[in-house]
């Protein structure tokens, strides 16, 4: 049977949802904060966040700069990629350089050598000398436990630090982003997203990416059950032997400590389709310094880390 | 030829996105849909096992995972992986073995992606559990078969039933306890029927599970021959999504005014002025006559405009901006609205509020008001009472601590386009805000302006 009226189906599908969900918070946090900034370094969450916030504010600019905090250990192809993309966007970056910080001795390397958890303190010192009061992060709930239990305004203290004890209660989307001075709000524009939402909203808004993100053959070795990439800063120690692969990454970090995956998803949809069907979450697969205890995520984000 | 839908089966699980052509515009047939969950439930209820247990089963817990939570749990001592550690994330719960703060956990099925805020028990849990059904579409609430209705279970649906949740589902839990034994379920079954009755829920609906195990939760079990209804899964998969729009009212806080000049990303839109934010609730059609409150000037709808391209209707809960056909003043905080119901501004509120600070109300004299994307400075003028949870009636009060849920009247500094949190959920719903710390001080729903208050002084009126 049907009838001859016409009806309209009024549900969004769930990425129209999503998105209308995060362009509401970019608007929010431009409406009621003095200086946001975007954390942007070229990794697919950072590069979603844009395009969100150009959308937000469309037919205008996107009113904030973006912030990179440079662990120095980058893929050279994601530099490339951020560095044309802020072209793109023609918004203003700001780079804090972790290297800035081990060469005047602010900071000295791990023996471990990953410099994920090193960006703490010049993103905390860029926040200051910036007086940023909002701080937009592509950190997700679905990623990591602690992270699931973070607002979308999260406050921080005048150490950057977040008390997981003491959230404000978030009802309905009445966000509250009250601050005090030297305060400031991490806000999370994608924390309803989940990764395989991230990867069919790029394929549907066709968003370019780095390419390391596609499979790829790559020089590889095996530390600790992940691929690690041949590179200046990541070499293999005498045990470890260099294969060529045919891999992509799931995430992007410092490239002495993130993990490729062997993968034969060559586009957009490929990966849509290998990340529907992973058995393995994205940070257990690519991230070591997300294996150092349970509670590696919590501890440095009391700290301030993102 | 288009195949005919047939009747009754909604539970259809195929994944094709494309099987006919839609016939509208305004829906991506085939498209997964959104539904947001809030769980409940008392201390052992096994909430944490049954969450767990929805996202083992709905296969979504990745190998990694799986991994981690058998070497914990052997390292515990304990025979099998325990599904509860699955949600516990910061390191005082796993130590303390508790669930301090809501979680918020993400799973699939082929036709409808779940957000479901795992709220605790035990710790402020009238705190926790408003946060969680604040936005939930449904919440999932936990019983224990021996146990049947508590006194916090009936808190629980009071709870669901003041911030309008629209759908409730009870798991009668431990089901394999009672020796899978029909009459046990039958008869809390028929308790809960007769609460939810009593606090006007709309939907009440019950499933007999055992989380443990898995019975009922994803799969059918074997051992409830008696029940014919629906998995746990199986209700969540075809809810109807939220509120309908089509039966709404229009309803639209401006959020910000995007104005470019000469910033604008094309010369064509050097002089736009639109209206940005997000629908709160109903659609809204180019020509459609609306009002700008709280100011009253009346105009109609010229443009609905995405970054995407312009939209002939759209409808809640997209983000749009809107074009205006006159050239009068809008600003964050205004509300746009249908013309034909809009409305009354007011500076003075009658409201329910849930009380979630530890600063008790008596010692915050001055508040802020959040109402849409407006904040006004506000008074409290009077504690009209306190709501017994258990009573479910009002009984006299002059303060409000943490967790209490109470009647207040509010004078404002700026007038809010105030409606009844019964029918608008959006714009119905404030906080209270400590204009020093910055604290979340209460959450309020408005009442109806116009009931006053004499006729249900003692009553509560859910």
């Amino acid at each position: 049977m049907s009838t001859p009226t016409l009806t309209l189906s009024l549900t969004l599908d769930h990425l129209d949802t999503l998105e209308s969900e995060s362009i509401h918070i970019f608007r929010e946090v431009a409406a009621e904060f003095e200086r946001p900034v975007l954390l942007f370094s070229g990794g697919k969450d950072s590069v979603v966040m844009l395009h969100l916030a150009a959308k937000a504010f469309w037919p205008g600019p996107v009113p904030f700069p973006l912030l990179h905090i440079d662990t120095g250990h980058n893929f050279p192809e994601v530099l490339a990629y951020r560095d044309r993309a802020v072209a793109a966007t023609g918004v203003r970056l700001e780079v804090a350089m972790v290297q800035d910080y081990i060469d005047d001795g602010r900071l000295t390397d791990r023996t471990d050598g990953t410099r994920n958890p090193l960006q703490t303190q010049p993103l905390l010192d860029a926040i200051a000398d910036h007086r940023f009061d909002a701080v937009f992060g592509g950190g997700r709930r679905d990623e990591e436990k602690a992270r699931a239990k973070e607002r979308i305004f999260s406050l921080r203290d005048e150490f950057g630090a977040w008390d997981p004890r003491n959230q404000r209660p978030e009802l309905w989307n009445l966000y509250n982003g009250r601050h005090r001075p030297g305060e400031h709000v991490r806000v999370f524009p994608l924390s309803n997203w989940t990764e395989l939402d991230v990867w069919r909203y790029i394929a549907r808004e066709d968003i370019s990416l780095p390419a390391l993100y596609y499979a790829h053959d790559r020089e590889v070795f095996e530390r600790d059950g992940m691929l690690l990439a041949l590179g200046p800063v990541s070499q293999p120690r005498e045990s470890e032997t260099v294969v060529t692969k045919q891999v992509r990454y799931r995430t992007v970090g410092d490239m002495s400590c993130t993990g490729a995956v062997e993968s034969d998803a060559l586009n957009v949809h490929d990966v849509v389709i290998e990340v529907a069907a992973t058995r393995l979450t994205e940070r257990g697969a690519t991230r070591a310094d997300d294996r150092i205890s349970e509670a590696a995520m919590e501890d440095r984000k009391k700290e301030g880390y993102f | 030829m288009p195949t005919t839908a047939t009747t009754a089966t909604t539970a259809t699980t195929a994944t094709t996105a494309t099987t006919t052509p839609t016939s509208t515009p305004t829906t991506r047939h085939g498209h997964p849909t959104l539904l947001r969950l809030a769980t409940a439930g008392s201390v052992d209820d096994g909430k944490s096992t049954l969450v767990g247990r929805l996202l083992h089963d709905s296969k979504s817990v990745l190998a990694d995972q799986l991994d981690a939570l058998e070497r914990v749990s052997r390292e515990r001592g304990l025979a099998h992986a325990d599904l509860a550690l699955l949600t516990d994330g910061l390191r005082a719960e796993r130590e303390q073995g508790i669930t301090i703060d809501v979680a918020y956990r993400y799973f699939a099925t082929a036709d409808r992606s779940f957000i479901l805020a795992d709220c605790p028990g035990h710790v402020q849990y009238t705190r926790n559990t408003v946060t969680g059904a604040s936005t939930a579409d449904a919440v999932v609430l936990l019983v224990d078969a021996r146990k049947g209705v508590l006194e916090q279970t009936r808190r629980h649906l009071a709870v669901a039933a003041l911030l309008r949740v629209p759908h409730v589902i009870v798991a009668v839990n431990k089901i394999d306890l009672v020796d899978f034994d029909e009459d046990v379920y039958a008869q809390v079954a028929s308790d809960l029927g007769a609460v939810a009755t009593d606090l006007g829920l709309p939907d009440l609906r019950t499933v007999p599970v055992s989380a443990l195990n898995g019975d009922n939760v994803v799969d059918r079990s074997s051992r409830t021959d008696w029940y014919a209804g629906p998995t746990l899964l199986e209700i969540l998969e075809n809810l109807p999504v939220a509120d309908d729009p089509g039966q709404e009212q229009f309803r639209f806080p401006v959020q910000l005014t995007l104005r470019p000049q000469e910033a604008a990303r094309t010369a064509a839109h050097r002089e736009y002025r639109g209206y940005a934010g997000q629908i709160a609730s109903g659609i809204v059609r180019v020509g459609d006559e609306v009002v700008v409150l709280p100011g009253g000037r009346r105009t109609t709808i010229a443009g609905i405009d995405t970054a995407d391209g312009e939209l002939t209707h759209a409808f809640a809960p997209r983000s749009v901006s809107l074009r205006l056909t006159d050239d009068i003043d809008v600003a964050r905080g205004d509300l746009i609205a249908a013309a034909s119901c809009a409305p009354e501004p007011t500076r003075d509120l009658l409201a329910t509020v849930c009380w979630l600070s530890d600063v008790p109300l008596s010692k915050c004299g001055r508040v802020l008001l959040k109402h849409t994307t407006r904040t006004t400075r506000a008074i409290i003028s009077a504690v009209n009472g306190i709501l017994d949870l258990d009573a479910v009636k009002i009984v006299p009060a002059q303060d409000l601590v943490l967790n209490d849920i109470g009647r207040l009247r509010i004078r404002t500094a700026d007038p809010i386009a105030a409606e009844p949190y019964a029918r608008h959920r959006r714009t119905g719903a404030f906080l209270l805000i400590d204009p020093q710390s910055g604290q979340t001080l209460a959450a309020g729903m408005l009442e109806d302006p116009l009931a006053g208050e004499g006729d249900h002084a003692d009553q509560w009126d859910i």
